[in-house]
C-alpha cells in the first residue's frame, strides 16, 4: 500500500525538516497550486471527493467554493487549521504534526490559496507542546525558504501563518466555538447560518479545516483527483488514519486505504485482543460515535459504510471495549467528560448531560434504579441533532443511546444486583 | 407581510422578524426565555421549539426554535403537536434540575416569567433526584439583588448588561450546568441601567434590593401609570405601594420613548416619597420654628396673608402643569415666576424656539436609537438624561447593520449579527469639556471649553454649508474634525443632534441647531434632540414665566408682600446670598412641597405638597410630549396635590372663580383655555369621566388580598375604597378587567402572564406601539416649509484662552447626585461622590495639588472649600464644578473662578 500522509514519519519521531521533505516531493503540491488559478485548485479538491477528517465528512472542496472570491469580496479571510484534537481516543493529528509538520504547513499554505486566504491560523490543542515546538521550527524554515510570506516563490500570493495555543476546552474544537476562542472570547458555538465560510474569524470568510484534511491537500494537486481517488477502496478518496486503543495486542495508528475493514484493522494492525480478553464492541471514531459490535467488524470504514449500520466513522480511531471493562463504567466515563465540557449555552446539553453524568453514576454506585434507564433513553431523544444548538450534545449521547441498545442487560444487571458486577466487590 | 401556517390555519405577518416574535404578536402563548424583544434570538434555551413542516404532504416536521426561523413565505409551523409540546416540557424539567424551588420565599414569584412558562408547558412534576449544584451569591450593590441557586442560564443578563447597555462587569464564568453570573468580585455593579436586570432576568436571580427591604408581592400593590420625575425625558413607569408606603418602580413600556428599559435613577429614586424628610402636615411658624397645625388654622393664616395684594409666585420645572398653573391663577400671570436658574431659563426658552421653528425636529428616543451618525455637542447624556443615552447606545449600531444585511443576516439574529460586525461601530462624535460615559462607543470625542465646543459645532454646520456662519481663527485640527464630523453626517440617512443646557451655553445650543438646520438644508431628515433638566422644564417654559431675576428685584424694592415658592428648592437655582436676600425681602413666605427643603425650612408656612405618587398631573418632556401621571394611592394626613391646595388657598383667598376648578379635568380645561400652547393637554390621556364597560380601571391586580382585613386593627368593617375624581383609575381591584386604554395602563397582567413580559399582550405588535397608540400628546412640531430657508442662528464666540491665575469652571453632572429628589432615596444616597472640584491633571502640578487635597474655590464671589479631584482629559485651563450634589454651593457656571491649596 502506498503511503502519502505518513511517508516521512519514522517510528523514533525524527525533525523533518524542509530539506527533508523537499526530498520526497515536499512543496511540489504548493508549487504546483501557485501555477494554477485557485479555482482550479478548489476543483480539483472537489474531483477527489476528500472528505472532512474532523469527523463530521464534509466535502472539502464543496466548503470551499462557499467562500466569496474577487475583487469585491471581504478580507482579510481566514484558513484555521483545527489541531484541538480533544475528541477522546484521537490522537492521529498529533503523529502528522509531530512526525511531518511541514506536510501540514503545505497543505494550508495550498488551501489558503485556493480560497485567497491572506492569514493563517494553526488552533492547536493547549497539551500539544512538541506539535508547537515543530510546528514553529517548520513554519520558520517555511517562511526563509518562501513558501509563507510575502509574494510566495514570486507568485504574488503572500500569506502570513500563526499557531495558537489553545487554553484547552473540547469545545474550542468545533469550529465555531474555535473561532470565538481565537478572538479572546468564550468558546460557545456560534449560530449558524452565517457559515464561517461568509462569516467567519473576525466575521470575515474562514475555512476551518482538520489537521489530517489540510495534509492530503498537496497530495491531492500534485497527483490530481484520480489517483488520490485510486487510493481508497471506497467512494470516499484518499488514504486514512485509522487508530485503536483499548486492549489490543497492539495499540496505535495506520495509514490504509480508506474503507478497510474494521476486522483488518482490528484483527492484522492492531494484533487482534490481548490474550485472556473478549471483544465486546468499539466506538469507530471516538468517543461521540455509537458503539459498534461484532456483527459489524465486516463494515468497510469510510463515512459511508459505517453510517448505513447506525454509527460514524468519526476520527477513524476506535476505542475497543472488552469483556473486562464494564460498559456502564466505561460509559460513564465518557458523559462525565461530556457534561464537563458542555459549554452551557444550550439547555438539552447542559441540563441533559449532567442528569446522564449523575443517573450513570448512581447506576455504578449500586443506587441505580429502573426509572433511570428510561430517563438516560429520555436525554438521548432530547439531545438528537436539531434540538441542540451544536453537535456536541448529539455526539455525546451517541456512546449512550448506542450502549443502551447493544450492552441493555449489563445496564439492567447494575440496578438488579444493586452494584457494578465488574467492580471487585 | 408574508403569509404563513400556524397549524394549518394562515396568518400575515411581517416578514422581518422571527416565528417567535411573529406567533406572539399573534396572540400565540409560546414560552421563551433567552429571546428578548428588545434583544433579539440566540437559540439558546430552546424553550420557544415548534414543528416545522416543508409543505401540507409533510406530517412528520422537524423541531426548530422558532426563535430562530425567519418568518418566510408559505412556511409551515405547529405549536401544538404533541411531540414538540412534550419538548418544550423536558426543556422546562432541564431548565428546573438545579432550580430551588423555593418560590414562596422568592421575590421573583407572582411576577415570574419562569413561572409562567412552567405552568405554560405543563411541567410540574420533579423527577431529577440528584444533588442541584449551587453557587455563592454576591453583594452587587444597593439596587439589585443576587440569588444564583435560581439561574437558568438563559444569558440574558449578560446579553443585556454587556452587548445592550455595555457594562463591563457582569459576566457569564465556567461551563456545563454551572455557569455563574456575576462579577469577578463582589461589588457595585457599574452600569447606569444595571436595575433592569431585575425584568431582564427571567428567574428570580437579579431582583430589587430596594424593594427587598418592603417587601410586597406584585399582585398585593396598588399600582398607577406615572412619569418619572428624575429628569426631562419623561420614561413612563409603574409604581407600586402598599400601606401608604412606595414599595417600588417598575418599567411601563412606551413604544417611543423608554421601551423595556429604565436608568437606576429612575427606578431606584422612588424612597423619596416615603422618606423622613417628607412634609406631612401644614407647618406654621411659631417660636421661631416650623410647628404642625391644622388645615383650618393654616387656612385661615393665609386668608389674611392673601387679603393684602402684592402676592408673588414662583413655579417649579418640577412641579405638574397644573400645580404650576393653579399658582399662576392664584397669582395672576404677571406676577407668576418661573423657578428655575435665569440661564436655564434663557436656554430653555431658547431650545424651545429653536424647535418650534424647526427646520429640524425633534426625535422621541425610539428614533434616537434609529438614528446612524450622532454628534453630541457639550452633554455628557448618561448623567443629564440618562435613558437617551442607552438609545444612543444603540444607534451606533444602526450603520453597521449594512454589514449583516450584505451577507443576509436577519437583524433580529443578534449575535450572527454581532460576529459579523465585530467591533465596527457608526459614527457618533462627542464634544465634551470631560471623560462621558458614552465615550466608549464614540468614533471621535473632542474634549474641549464650552467656546470650543460651540466653535466645532459653528464649523461643522460651515462644513455642511457654505452659507453658516464661518469660525474665525479655526485651528487646523478643529477643521479637520468638524470635516469628519459634517461628512459622517451628510452620509447619514438620519443623522441626530444633541445637545441641551448642561453647559449653559448659547453658543453650544446655537451651534448644534445650525448643524441640524445645515442638515436640512441638504435634504436630511435631521433630528434635533435637547436634553432638559427636569420633569417638567418644558412645560414651565410653555407656561410663559417671568424669570425669577425679577422676583428678586421686587424683594428687593420692598414690593412684595407674599411669595408662593411651588415645590421649588431656590438655593438649588441661585446663589445663596440672593435667596436669602428674596427670602428676607418677602413678608410672608409659603412653600408648598413634599420634602422639607432648604427653602421650606425658611418658611413662614409649609404645606404638605403630594409627590407624583401622590398626585395626578401633566409634565412635559424634552421632546415635548405632554404625559399625564396619576395618583397611586391615597396618602395619609393632609397631603394634597399642589393644585388642590393652591385652589384653596384661593378660595380662602375670596377668589370665588377657584370653586369649579374642582378637580384635575377642571383645572386642564381652564389651563388650556388660558395657554394656547398647552391646549392639547386635554387630550394627555382619558379625562375622568372615561369608562370602559361603564366601569373604572382597577389599580391594583385582581388578585390583590386583604383589603378587608388591612385596616381591621382600626376599624373591623371594611372602608369604602377612596373614590377618585381627578381619573378614570379606582383606588381598588375591581372594575374593567381587561386592557385599558394606553395612557391608563396601571400594570402589565394578562392571564397566564404575571410577569412584566405580559406586555407582549398589549402591544400592536411585539416591540411596537402599545394597543391605540403609546400614550401622550406632542406638542412641538416644527413650523412647516422650514426645511427651505432655515436660517442660521447665533455667531461663533470667541477661541477659548487659558488664564494664567485662574481657571475656567464647567458644570459637572452626576446621574446619582445631581438631581433633588433621588438624593432623599437611601439606595441612591449611597452611590452620591463626596463634594469635590475636578481640575485637570496638568494644571494641578502648577497648582501643587494633588488628588484627594482640600483647596478653596472662588467663584462669582462665593468660596467654598473642596478636595481635588484630578481628571487627565481635562482640557488645560478648565476645572468642574458638580452640579446639585450636596455640599456643593449653587454658582452660576461656567465661570472663571480661583483655586488655591489649603
Ligand atoms: C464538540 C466538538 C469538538 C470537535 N473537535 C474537533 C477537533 O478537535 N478537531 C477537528 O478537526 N474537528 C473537531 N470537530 C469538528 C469541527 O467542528 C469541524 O467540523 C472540523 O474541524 C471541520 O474540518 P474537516 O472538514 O476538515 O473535518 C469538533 C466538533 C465538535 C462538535
Ligand atoms: S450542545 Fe449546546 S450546551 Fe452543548 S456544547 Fe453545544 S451549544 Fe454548548
Ligand atoms: S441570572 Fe437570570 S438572566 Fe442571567 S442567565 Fe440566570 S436566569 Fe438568565
Ligand atoms: S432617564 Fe430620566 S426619566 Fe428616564 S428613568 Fe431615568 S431619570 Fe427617569
Ligand atoms: S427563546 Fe428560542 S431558543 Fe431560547
Amino acid at each position: 500500500m502506498e503511503k502519502v500522509l505518513t511517508k516521512n514519519i519514522q517510528p523514533d519521531l525524527p525533525y523533518v525538516d524542509v530539506k527533508a521533505y523537499e526530498a520526497t516531493g515536499g512543496y511540489q503540491g504548493l508549487r504546483k497550486a501557485l501555477g494554477m488559478t485557485p479555482a482550479e485548485v478548489v476543483e480539483v479538491v472537489k474531483q477527489s471527493n476528500l472528505r472532512g477528517r474532523g469527523g463530521a465528512g464534509f466535502p472539502t472542496g464543496m466548503k470551499w467554493s462557499f467562500v466569496p472570491m474577487g475583487a469585491d469580496a471581504p478580507r482579510p479571510k481566514y484558513l484555521v487549521a483545527n489541531a484541538d484534537e480533544m475528541e477522546p481516543g484521537t490522537f492521529k493529528d498529533r503523529l502528522l504534526m509531530e512526525g511531518d509538520p511541514h506536510q501540514l504547513v503545505e497543505g494550508m499554505a495550498v488551501a489558503a490559496y485556493a480560497i485567497q486566504a491572506d492569514v493563517a491560523y494553526i488552533f492547536l490543542r493547549g497539551e500539544y507542546l512538541f506539535s508547537a515546538e515543530r510546528l514553529r521550527r517548520a513554519i520558520a524554515e517555511a517562511y526563509e525558504n518562501h513558501y509563507l510570506g510575502k509574494n510566495i516563490l514570486g507568485s504574488g500570493y503572500s500569506l502570513e501563518m500563526y499557531i495558537h495555543l489553545s487554553a484547552g476546552r473540547y469545545m474550542c474544537g468545533e469550529e465555531t466555538g474555535l473561532l470565538n476562542a481565537l478572538e479572546g472570547k468564550r468558546a460557545n458555538p456560534r449560530t449558524k447560518p452565517p457559515y464561517p465560510q461568509v462569516s467567519g474569524l473576525f466575521g470575515k470568510p474562514t475555512i476551518v479545516q482538520n489537521v489530517e484534511t489540510l495534509c492530503n491537500v498537496p497530495h491531492i494537486v500534485k497527483n490530481g483527483a484520480d489517483w488520490f481517488k485510486s487510493l481508497s477502496y471506497t467512494q470516499d478518496g484518499g488514504t486514512k488514519i485509522y487508530g485503536a486503543s483499548g486492549k489490543v495486542k497492539r495499540p496505535g495508528l495506520w495509514e490504509l486505504p480508506m474503507g478497510t475493514t474494521i476486522r483488518e484493522i482490528l484483527e492484522v494492525h492492531a494484533g487482534g485482543m490481548q490474550d485472556g480478553v473478549r471483544f465486546r464492541g468499539l466506538l469507530p471514531g471516538g468517543a461521540s460515535t455509537d458503539f459498534l459490535v461484532e456483527e459489524h467488524l465486516d463494515v468497510k470504514m469510510d463515512f459511508t459504510e459505517v453510517a448505513k449500520v447506525g454509527s460514524r466513522m468519526g476520527t477513524g480511531t476506535m476505542i475497543i471495549l472488552d469483556n473486562q471493562t464494564c460498559p456502564v463504567g466505561m460509559v460513564r466515563n465518557l458523559e462525565h467528560f461530556f457534561a464537563q465540557e458542555s459549554c452551557g449555552w444550550c439547555t438539552p446539553c447542559w441540563s441533559g448531560l449532567n442528569w446522564a453524568e449523575k443517573a450513570l453514576t448512581a447506576l455504578e454506585e449500586g443506587q441505580g434504579q429502573p426509572a433511570d434507564l428510561e430517563h438516560l433513553s429520555f436525554i438521548c431523544n432530547l439531545c438528537a441533532p436539531g434540538n441542540t444548538f451544536c453537535a456536541l450534545a448529539p455526539g455525546a449521547v451517541e456512546p449512550l443511546q448506542s450502549a443502551l441498545k447493544y450492552f441493555r442487560e449489563d445496564f439492567d444487571r447494575h440496578i438488579a444486583e444493586k452494584r457494578c458486577p465488574w467492580s471487585s466487590q | 407581510m408574508t403569509k404563513v401556517y400556524v397549524d394549518n390555519r394562515p396568518f400575515e405577518v411581517r416578514p422581518d422578524q422571527c416565528m417567535l416574535q411573529a406567533c406572539l404578536t399573534l396572540g400565540f402563548d409560546l414560552p421563551y426565555f433567552c429571546w428578548h424583544p428588545a434583544l433579539g434570538s440566540v437559540g439558546a434555551c430552546r424553550q420557544c421549539a415548534v414543528k416545522q413542516y416543508k409543505d401540507e404532504n409533510d406530517k412528520k416536521g422537524r423541531i426548530v426554535m422558532s426563535c430562530m426561523t425567519p418568518v418566510a413565505e408559505g412556511l409551515r409551523i405547529s405549536i401544538h403537536d404533541p411531540e414538540v409540546v412534550a419538548f418544550r416540557a423536558a426543556i422546562i424539567e432541564g431548565l428546573m434540575e438545579s432550580h430551588p424551588h423555593d418560590c414562596p420565599v422568592c421575590d421573583e414569584g407572582g411576577e415570574c416569567h419562569l413561572q409562567d412558562m412552567t405552568v405554560m408547558t405543563g411541567h410540574n412534576y420533579r423527577r431529577y433526584r440528584f444533588n442541584k449544584r449551587t453557587f455563592r451569591n454576591q453583594d452587587l450593590g444597593p439596587f439589585v439583588n443576587h440569588e444564583m441557586n435560581r439561574c437558568i442560564q438563559c444569558y440574558r443578563c449578560v446579553r443585556y448588561y454587556r452587548e445592550y447597555a455595555g457594562g463591563r462587569d457582569l459576566k457569564e464564568f465556567s461551563m456545563r450546568n454551572q455557569v455563574y453570573f456575576g462579577r469577578y468580585e463582589d461589588g457595585t455593579l457599574e452600569n447606569e441601567f444595571a436595575g433592569n436586570l431585575v425584568e431582564i432576568c427571567p428567574t428570580g436571580v437579579f431582583t430589587d434590593k430596594t424593594l427587598k427591604r418592603h417587601y410586597t408581592r406584585k399582585w398585593d400593590l396598588q399600582f398607577a401609570p406615572s412619569i418619572c420625575v428624575h429628569c426631562g425625558l419623561g420614561c413612563n413607569t409603574s409604581p407600586g405601594e402598599r400601606y401608604g408606603s412606595l414599595r417600588r418602580i417598575v418599567n411601563r413600556y412606551h413604544g417611543e420613548l423608554n421601551g423595556y428599559f429604565l436608568c437606576d435613577r429612575g427606578r431606584f429614586s422612588y424612597e423619596f416619597v416615603n422618606s423622613e424628610r417628607r412634609v406631612r402636615q401644614p407647618l406654621l411658624r411659631q417660636d421661631n420654628g416650623l410647628r404642625p397645625t391644622s388645615k383650618a388654622a393654616v387656612l385661615d393664616r393665609l386668608k389674611s396673608i392673601l387679603a393684602f395684594g402684592k402676592v408673588l409666585g414662583i413655579g417649579s420645572p418640577r412641579a405638574s402643569l397644573e400645580a404650576n398653573f393653579a399658582l399662576r391663577a392664584l397669582v395672576g400671570a404677571e406676577r407668576f415666576f418661573a423657578g428655575t436658574a435665569p440661564a436655564e431659563q434663557r436656554l430653555t426658552s431658547l431650545m424651545l424656539q429653536i424647535l418650534r421653528e424647526g427646520p429640524a425636529r425633534t426625535p422621541s428616543l425610539h428614533e434616537i436609537e434609529l438614528s446612524d451618525a450622532v454628534l453630541i455637542l457639550g452633554e455628557d447624556v448618561t448623567q443629564t438624561a440618562p435613558r437617551m443615552a442607552l438609545a444612543l447606545r444603540q444607534s451606533v449600531r444602526q450603520q453597521t447593520f449594512q454589514i449583516a444585511e450584505k451577507l443576509k443576516i436577519p437583524l433580529w439574529l443578534d449575535h450572527a449579527v454581532r460576529e459579523a460586525v465585530q467591533e465596527e461601530k457608526g459614527p457618533l462624535f462627542i464634544a465634551a469639556p470631560y471623560v462621558t460615559r458614552l465615550d466608549d462607543v464614540a468614533r471621535e470625542t473632542y474634549r474641549a471649553a464650552p467656546q470650543e465646543i460651540a466653535r466645532l459645532g459653528f464649523a461643522v454646520a460651515h462644513a455642511l454649508d457654505g452659507s453658516a456662519p464661518e469660525v474665525a481663527g479655526l485651528s487646523e485640527e478643529l477643521r479637520n474634525l468638524a470635516g469628519r464630523v459634517a461628512q459622517a453626517l451628510r452620509d447619514a440617512k438620519r443623522p441626530l443632534v444633541v445637545s441641551g443646557p448642561s453647559l449653559n451655553s448659547e453658543s453650544v445650543i446655537y451651534a448644534a441647531a445650525n448643524v441640524a438646520s445645515a442638515l436640512c438644508r441638504a435634504g436630511k431628515p435631521a433630528g434635533l434632540s435637547f436634553t432638559t433638566p427636569e420633569c417638567n422644564s418644558v412645560g414651565l417654559n410653555l407656561m410663559g414665566a417671568r424669570p425669577l431675576a425679577e422676583a428678586m428685584e421686587a424683594a428687593q424694592k420692598g414690593e412684595v408682600e407674599a411669595l408662593v415658592i411651588l415645590e421649588n428648592d431656590l438655593y438649588r437655582r441661585a446663589p445663596r446670598q440672593q435667596v436669602d436676600a428674596l427670602l428676607k425681602g418677602a413678608k410672608h413666605v409659603i412653600v408648598l412641597d413634599s420634602l422639607l427643603t432648604p427653602t421650606a425650612s425658611q418658611a413662614e408656612i409649609v404645606l404638605p405638597a403630594g409627590t407624583f405618587a401622590e398626585s395626578d398631573g401633566t409634565l412635559v418632556n424634552n421632546e415635548g410630549r405632554a404625559q399625564r401621571f396619576f395618583q397611586v394611592f391615597v396618602p395619609q394626613g393632609d397631603i394634597r396635590e399642589s393644585w388642590r391646595w393652591l385652589r384653596e388657598m384661593m378660595i380662602a383667598a375670596g377668589r370665588r372663580e377657584a370653586a369649579a376648578l374642582e378637580t384635575l379635568d377642571h383645572v386642564d380645561e381652564a389651563l388650556a383655555q388660558a395657554l394656547p400652547a398647552l391646549a392639547a393637554v386635554t387630550k394627555a390621556a382619558p379625562s375622568a369621566s372615561f369608562r370602559e364597560a361603564g366601569a373604572k380601571i382597577p389599580r391594583a391586580p385582581h388578585r390583590y388580598s386583604g383589603r378587608t382585613a388591612m385596616h381591621a386593627n382600626i376599624n373591623v368593617s371594611e372602608p369604602k375604597p377612596p373614590d377618585d375624581p381627578d381619573s378614570p383609575l379606582s383606588f381598588s381591584m375591581e372594575g374593567y378587567p381587561d386592557q385599558p386604554p394606553s395612557p391608563l395602563i396601571p400594570f402589565f397582567w394578562s392571564p397566564a402572564w404575571n410577569s412584566i413580559q405580559a406586555v407582549n399582550k398589549f402591544q400592536e405588535e411585539i416591540a411596537g406601539p402599545l394597543r391605540g397608540g403609546d400614550p401622550g400628546v406632542r406638542l412641538i412640531e416644527p413650523t412647516p416649509g422650514s426645511e427651505a430657508n432655515g436660517a442660521y442662528r447665533g455667531a461663533p464666540p470667541e477661541a477659548f484662552s487659558v488664564r494664567e491665575e485662574e481657571r475656567f469652571f464647567v458644570p459637572l453632572y452626576h446621574i446619582f447626585g445631581s438631581e433633588e429628589l433621588s438624593q432623599q432615596a437611601p439606595a441612591v444616597a449611597e452611590l452620591i461622590p463626596k463634594p469635590y472640584i475636578a481640575i485637570a491633571t496638568e494644571d494641578a502640578a502648577r497648582l501643587q495639588l494633588k488628588e484627594g487635597d482640600e483647596a478653596e474655590v472662588r467663584l462669582n464671589g462665593s468660596t467654598q472649600r473642596l478636595a481635588i479631584r484630578l481628571r487627565e482629559e481635562m482640557p488645560k485651563g478648565l476645572a468642574g464644578l458638580p452640579v446639585g450634589l450636596p455640599g456643593v454651593e449653587t454658582v452660576e457656571l461656567p465661570a472663571w473662578g480661583k483655586i488655591t491649596r489649603v
